[in-house]
């Protein structure tokens, strides 16, 4: 399936745990140290840097690009350390993450309540997902440096949708189909 | 007693760094392969086919394989017979490190300060040195990017005795449960068996530098492995735990004598992307 970001109600109720998903359009970059930011100006009552509302936060944290390069290597990392910040953020109109591994029942119960999908791609898989990624450009927290929040444009980006909006849970399921018994 | 040169270490290990980091080895690689042969879950199929090929652009163009290029640990062994001369060897190692990830454009993950400022140290040094002192005169480098998604699942319980191999079965299946998708299955499942609580993990790690699915020499020690191995692919989890027959590519254990009052175990993970790499010189 292909999909345009920003995300809509509409696309979102089309996506179910297991979909495999082609991305095109934009997303943003946001690891551990925006994430504290950005749910620290939610508590403030500040604007945030970029207007949230549809859009899909990617956790990477790239490699230096070479000469020549969009951007280095960009797999996913592991979204378990953002649950904490991820609630906030669903509530205040984020439709979309991208990272790897489960999430705990707090985001899984937001993503429901605040209509939202948690995508997944494929942990080192940092070069192949790059090829994907065609435009970069820091729009908040320059001063993190490699954890600074960036616009990138993809393209036929290749994730897998993890947790959907009526509570399917693919890491959940997928074990309990192939899981055996051995004595 | 033979000479060998701190500048000739350093160049070998920036270069060992950029090389673990960009190429998957052989062993490994074909251990995937076989995954995707075995794989029956559709997607487990396809991430397994997008692992490959990612190794292949990687190796093809020199690109990190992975964004999280690691904390840099490095096993020594140098021989007794060996001297080593022109500097600090210590000093030289994490001067080939900083080049490594320099020149290689590798990314960066270590802070200083890890309870409080976590200031980043801007070349990944310092590395983690293991040495061991053997006999001859040569010494053997080997070059293990360990990435956080891997290493943060690594658990260590020390069992009573009387808990055995039921004790050792139960503890390492659950710690490849809990670690879900996290350390980016299929893993290489490491398990160490015996000697202090600090051995035991040491002895997990160091059977990841083991070639992918190498039998343990010791009989009973293989046999363990095959069968925490068929036990940890019955969970289920599969390729980046979306469901799947291959969670582990391997499971390794090595075992130490350890305290009639103890049965220490630990299991520290490698993710697919297990990138080693080593030079003797």
């Amino acid at each position: 399936m292909d999909i345009t970001l920003p995300l809509t109600d509409e696309t979102v109720e089309k996506l179910h745990a297991g979909d495999d998903v082609r991305l095109r359009g934009v997303m943003y970059t946001a690891r551990d140290a925006a994430h504290r930011r950005l749910v620290e100006a939610i508590e403030k009552g500040e604007a945030l840097p970029f207007d949230i509302r549809g859009q899909v936060i990617y956790y990477v944290g790239p490699t230096p690009a070479k000469p020549g390069q969009v951007i280095g290597s960009a797999g996913p990392t592991t979204s378990m350390r953002l649950d904490r910040y991820t609630p906030p953020l669903l509530a205040a109109g984020l439709k979309g993450i991208i990272g790897k591994g489960g999430r705990g029942l707090a985001v899984r119960e937001a993503l429901k309540q605040y209509k939202a999908v948690y995508f997944i791609a494929v942990g080192g898989a940092g070069t192949l997902l790059a090829r994907h990624i065609k435009k970069v450009d820091v729009v908040a927290y320059e001063d993190l440096g490699p954890e600074a929040v960036r616009r990138l444009e993809v393209e036929d980006f290749p994730v897998i949708v993890c947790n959907d909006i009526y509570g399917g849970d693919l890491l959940e399921e997928g074990k309990a189909r192939y899981r055996l018994s051995v004595p | 007693m033979r000479d060998i040169d701190c500048q000739t270490i350093k160049e070998t290990v920036a270069r060992l760094c950029q090389e673990a980091t960009c190429l998957l080895p052989e062993d490994v690689l074909q251990a995937l392969k076989q995954a995707r042969q075995k794989e029956e879950s559709p997607l487990g199929q396809k991430i397994l086919d997008q692992i490959l090929e990612n190794a292949e652009l990687a190796r093809k163009e020199m690109l990190p394989l992975c964004q999280d290029t690691g904390t840099t640990v490095i096993f020594l062994e140098i021989g007794q017979d060996a001297h080593i001369v022109g500097g600090d060897l210590n000093e030289c190692i994490k001067q080939g490190v900083s080049e490594g990830y320099t020149k290689g454009f590798l990314r960066k993950s270590m802070v200083e300060r890890p309870f409080s400022a976590r200031i980043n140290t801007q070349d990944n040094t310092p590395p983690v040195v293991h040495t061991e002192i053997v006999p001859g005169d040569k010494l053997r480098i080997q070059v293990m990017p360990k990435g956080g998604g891997c290493e943060n699942m690594t658990r260590l319980a020390i069992l009573l005795p009387a808990e055995g191999k039921k004790g050792i079965t139960d503890f390492v299946l659950r710690a490849v449960e809990e670690a879900g998708g996290n350390p980016c299955p299929p893993t290489i499942v490491g398990v160490g068996i015996g000697g202090t609580a600090e051995m035991a993990v040491a002895l997990a790690k160091k059977s990841l530098t083991r070639k992918v699915g190498q039998p343990n020499a010791d009989a009973e020690t293989a046999e363990l492995e095959r069968d925490l191995l068929e036990r940890v692919n019955a969970l289920g989890l599969g390729p980046q735990a979306v469901g799947g027959r291959i969670t582990a590519l391997a499971v390794h254990v090595e075992t130490y004598p350890t305290h009639i009052t103890s049965l220490p175990v630990a299991v520290n993970f490698q993710c697919h992307s297990a990138r080693l790499a080593e030079a003797v010189l």
